[in-house]
């Protein structure tokens, strides 16, 4: 760990012009991600702007219907929160899919969403990474990558998004509120994060200094009938293999609303849009959501050891969309 | 009021040290303060292969609280070891990834860790081969299997059997490499006092480590004091000596003050050792009615480039079953990996669970009950050996475990029961572990103040050995436990064996026992008690603890996700001097098992030739939440044959057998059988359908 400099700040103004005059500098919230990387070498900022005095810590309602959530507000509290567990189910359960007690209670909203990939040879700084060190190469794709990517992957890299929190907000269609040394703005979640193609060390579309100041989550009908159902390889503090977010309103048999999004297949959270519309005014029966989950799943590219996800991900659309319709098996 | 008649061995008394653990008083090898303390850290190999031609520290880098970088161009010369992997910073040769190549020797820890990070290594790497295959051409039988079997053995007409068999098994298991990843990492403060050194090291064996550390620096044992009074497990990785405790004596050395070094979660992948990963092939001929005529049992493993450690897989196959033409043997192949040694049951639990779930098949295609097969097969006489079992009450676990788990109505099809989204199923293995002693010497003294003090260079490495040895004392002495100060973990104690092979309550037991009842009989103030001659007097064959799992397993139809209901174990192990540190010790052991089974897994990179997932983010081991329910029990067994308190060892057996009984209820929940371990839900999830 190498020396750097630490610069609480106490509004966002401060913060973001601090970070703007710190090129090699980060914001720290939680911490719960940054500070390893730290540790192992992976990230070696110059300067921390300490964000988390920062007046971002409550949930308020929109005028207009909806939730704006305050981007310090930690994953834990966010969970628990009555409004959110009311009307947006998938939210909450994502959140207490993902990482451990203590985890959630430090780390923050905009921060889960920042977090980075945990291919475990991006983690590694003694191994050639393109997301690390560019142009080093992507050992992954032919050594270990049961866990990465199998869509919209690059030949330069195929590492996967970890959080679980992003995976419902793409679904939800929430918006990312930003502040910036340009002023604000505001980006949909679902393009917050990009695909790697042959930069894929740059993560996310904001510019140095921009600050994510909250998550707006839209009024929407269809998350009271949603869920998150995430895959595993141990039943408690684990990465996803495959996630879910489902939320989906059927009448009288034929869906009429349908929001899903996946997890731990791409770099970033996987709207599936294909899915919706081949979903859309078809018969809530497994057959469609097996369908609408092939429609989104014929672009995939797996790589030698991955090619499960597809089946993973095409039976936990059916399982969720069939529980949440009371369609059956 | 101390009810000095009612007995301490037997009773469920907490653990001696349980409050100063859990207030923090306790110290570990890393906590102790020490003036002047000087802090390294290990640069360790980036390559699997070649020479490391130089170091170079940038001048322009250089830290004011760097104190030294030491490498084996310029580190003190070391004298020759029986463990080449104690012969640190000696030579250019890179036998791994990971090897430890410089110490970094700094006023902070910080200092240390920057200044690694900025030097420079000057290597010329060279092709390397780290992949374990069935057919490696370098596959060799190795003379000897830990720590002194035969690789090979072979009796009867095994072709011959197998050729006239009506029913044969023939199946090829595979294990991961596993970690022992003990929470508190391998550290060593090393402090220099003239040409004495004094060692706060984290290890099993404190008089072996003296040695072994004093062997290498050319001081007799009794020049090296080593202090470990509280272990945070180990499980096998600090059994002898390890890397750490040479170099920060080195580093101590050169530098002129105390050095402290605690390597990180990485580097324990790496450098202290791990289990082979092992690949089996398990033939089983049987007749008609479940008699098997033939076991053929073979493991091929891996070993390091630097040191030989031939796992002792297939030795429990040797004396499990009854088969009058039997084979067992071991191969090995020399890769330019880590070097692998002991972790918890070396060689019963990777090699029960080929053996054990090759039966489960074998009871499949005989149509026979598992646990009624296992009947069918029972020994009379160890069958290589021909010995007598000193006891054996292996049936007597599986039937008394098969009723207490409500085995009676199982339906022996597979894939038969749903319950919502997950099929449920049930699997049963045997469990064995040989019960040994090794010789040790106690001391016990009559104190003033009608206390008694009991020494023994025993380590408690979180088993509750200081407990159970407090309770042998008090009751050899006729005292409550009150009365008996029990002092362990210093080498300069009376001369104890190491904390391993499940014999550390046997050994320092008898030797205790032996303390106790000289000063008894003596009526004097001080008795020492050497066992050695008792114990190498000794038969050795035929003494065994036993075991039977069951497991209860939920499989999910959508995602293949496994999880664990319910996990019951069965033993009879003798006299069990501590119900509650005995179940402990099986439940922890159980859980390893279930680890083994579903999560853990030490992913090579080919290409590298490194540890993948080298932390406990990736490197999985059970959470709470991957089993519901989770007990042991035991049989009450007498055996005055093993030692004079009739205990067995119990810290490995509930590893052993455990990981089989959940393959084979993952079979009988879906009618998969998953041959390559762990079994997670990528291997099932194609044939779900």
């Amino acid at each position: 760990m190498r020396t750097f400099g630490y610069a609480p700040a106490d509004d966002v103004a401060s913060a973001v012009s601090l970070l703007a005059t710190a090129p090699g500098g980060t914001y720290l919230a939680g911490g719960t991600n940054l500070v390893d990387l730290m540790k192992l070498g992976v990230a070696t900022p110059d300067v921390l702007v300490d964000i988390n005095r920062l007046p971002l810590h409550e949930v308020t309602r929109l005028p207009g219907g909806g939730l704006r959530i305050g981007a310090g507000v930690r994953n834990s509290e966010l969970a628990a929160h009555p409004e959110v567990r009311r009307s947006y189910p998938v939210l909450s359960q994502a959140l207490l899919a993902g990482a451990s007690g203590q985890l959630r209670n430090m780390a923050t909203t905009g921060g889960n969403l920042l977090q980075r990939t945990r291919c475990r040879y991006f983690m590694d700084a003694t191994k050639p990474c393109n997301k690390r060190a560019p142009g080093s190469g992507c050992p992954a794709r032919t050594g270990d990558h049961r866990n990465l990517a199998v869509l919209g992957a690059s030949e330069h890299c195929v590492a996967t998004h970890p959080s679980d929190m992003a995976v419902a907000l793409a679904a939800l269609g929430a918006t990312v509120r930003v502040a910036g040394p340009d002023g604000e703005r505001d980006i949909p979640v679902t393009e917050l994060h990009r695909l790697p193609g042959d930069t894929p060390q740059v993560d996310t579309v904001l510019r140095h200094g921009e600050l994510i100041t909250s998550v707006d989550l839209p009024e929407l009908e269809v998350a009271r009938v949603s869920a998150y159902r995430k895959a595993r390889d141990r039943a408690s503090y684990a990465f996803a293999v495959g996630s879910v977010a489902a939320a989906v309103h059927a009448e009288d048999g034929v869906v009429h609303d349908v929001r899903l999004a996946f997890g731990a297949v791409a770099h970033r959270p996987w709207r599936a849009y294909a899915a919706e519309q081949a979903l859309l005014g078809r018969p809530a029966t497994r057959d469609s959501f097996l369908a609408a989950a092939d429609a989104e799943l014929a672009a995939a590219e797996p790589l030698r050891d991955n090619a499960f996800k597809v089946t993973l991900i095409r039976n936990l659309v059916a399982a969720t969309l069939a529980r949440l319709t009371g369609a059956g098996r | 009021m101390t009810a000095v008649t009612e007995r301490a061995v037997g009773a469920p008394l907490g653990r001696i040290e349980g409050p100063a653990k859990v207030t923090g008083a306790a110290r570990y090898a890393a906590e102790y303060p020490v003036e002047n303390l000087a802090h390294a850290w290990v640069i360790q190999s980036p390559v699997a292969r070649g020479t490391l031609d130089g170091v170079v520290v940038d001048p322009t880098t250089e830290d004011k609280d760097l104190l030294a970088v030491l490498w084996h161009g310029n580190a003190p010369r070391l004298e020759e070891s029986d463990d080449p992997e104690l012969a640190v910073l000696q030579s250019a040769r890179i036998s791994y990834r990971g090897q430890a190549l410089a110490l970094v020797v700094a006023r902070t820890p910080e200092a240390a860790r920057r200044a690694a990070q900025v030097i420079r290594l000057e290597i010329t790497e060279e092709p390397h081969d780290a992949l374990l295959t069935a057919d490696h051409p370098g596959l060799y039988t190795p003379e000897q299997v830990n720590p002194a079997f035969p690789a090979v053995t072979e009796s009867g007409d095994v072709a011959g059997a197998f050729a006239a068999a009506p029913v044969t098994v023939d199946v090829t298991y595979r294990t991961p490499a596993l970690h022992n990843n003990p929470m508190e990492p391998h550290a060593t403060i090393a402090v220099w006092s003239g040409d004495d050194l004094v060692l706060y090291d984290s290890n099993q064996h404190p008089p072996g480590v003296a040695a072994a550390v004093g062997a290498v620096l050319g001081l007799p044992a009794e020049r090296v004091h080593v202090i470990t009074e509280h272990v945070g497990g180990g499980f096998g990785s600090k059994g002898t000596a390890r890397p750490n405790a040479v170099l920060a004596a080195l580093g101590a050395r050169v530098v002129g003050r105390p050095v402290k070094l605690v390597l990180p979660r990485q580097a324990l992948f790496s450098m202290v050792g791990y289990r082979t990963p092992t690949i089996q092939r398990i033939r089983l001929a049987a007749e008609r009615d479940g008699t098997l005529t033939a076991i053929d049992h073979e493991a091929v493993e891996q070993t390091s480039r630097l040191y030989e450690f031939a796992e002792q897989t297939t030795v429990a196959t040797r004396h499990m079953y009854a088969a009058p033409h039997r084979r067992t043997g071991h191969r090995l192949v020399r890769l330019d990996v880590p070097t692998p040694r002991w972790m918890r049951a070396p060689g019963e639990a990777p090699g029960m669970l080929g053996l054990e779930c090759a039966m489960d098949e074998l009871a499949e295609r005989l149509g026979l009950d598992p646990i009624e097969l296992r009947v069918r097969n029972e020994p009379r006489v160890e069958p290589e050996s021909g010995v007598p079992f000193s006891s054996r009450h292996y049936l007597d676990c599986l039937r008394e475990g098969a009723e207490r788990f409500g085995w009676a109505d199982r339906d022996p099809q597979p894939r038969r029961r749903r319950e919502g989204a997950w099929w449920v199923g049930t699997g049963v293995a045997g469990a064995t572990y040989p019960t040994m002693a090794q010789p040790s010497t106690a001391r016990v003294r009559a104190l003033p103040d009608g206390r008694y003090e009991v020494a023994v260079a025993a380590t408690d490495i979180g088993t509750g050995a200081r407990t159970i040895l407090t309770q042998i004392a008090a009751d050899e002495l006729g005292v409550g436990v009150g009365r008996v100060h029990v002092r362990i973990g210093d080498s300069t104690l009376p001369m104890a064996s190491v904390a391993g092979g499940s014999s550390g309550s046997a050994s320092w037991g008898w030797a205790v026992t032996g303390a106790c009842r000289a000063l008894r009989e003596s009526g004097s103030e001080e008795a020492v008690y050497d066992s050695t001659e008792e114990v190498q007097r000794q038969e050795k064959e035929g003494k065994h603890a036993y075991g039977a799992h069951f497991a209860e397993v939920r499989v999910d139809a959508d995602t293949g996700e496994v999880r664990v209901s319910r996990l019951f174990g069965m033993y009879a192990v003798g006299r069990v001097l501590n119900p509650r540190t005995a179940r402990s010790q099986f439940i922890s052991g159980m859980t390893m098992g279930l680890g083994m089974a579903l999560h853990e897994e030490g992913v090579l990179d080919p290409a590298t030739g490194d540890w993948v997932n080298h932390d406990l983010a990736e490197y999985h081991v059970p959470a709470h939440a991957d089993v519901e329910s989770i007990e042991a029990d035991w049989l009450d067994e007498r055996d005055r044959a093993v030692n004079p308190m009739g205990s067995k060892g119990i810290g490995e057996i509930g590893i052993v057998g455990s990981p089989a009984a959940i393959v084979n209820a993952v079979w009988h929940a879906t009618g998969v059988r998953v041959r390559d371990l762990p079994v997670r839900l990528d291997k099932l999830l194609p044939h779900l359908g």
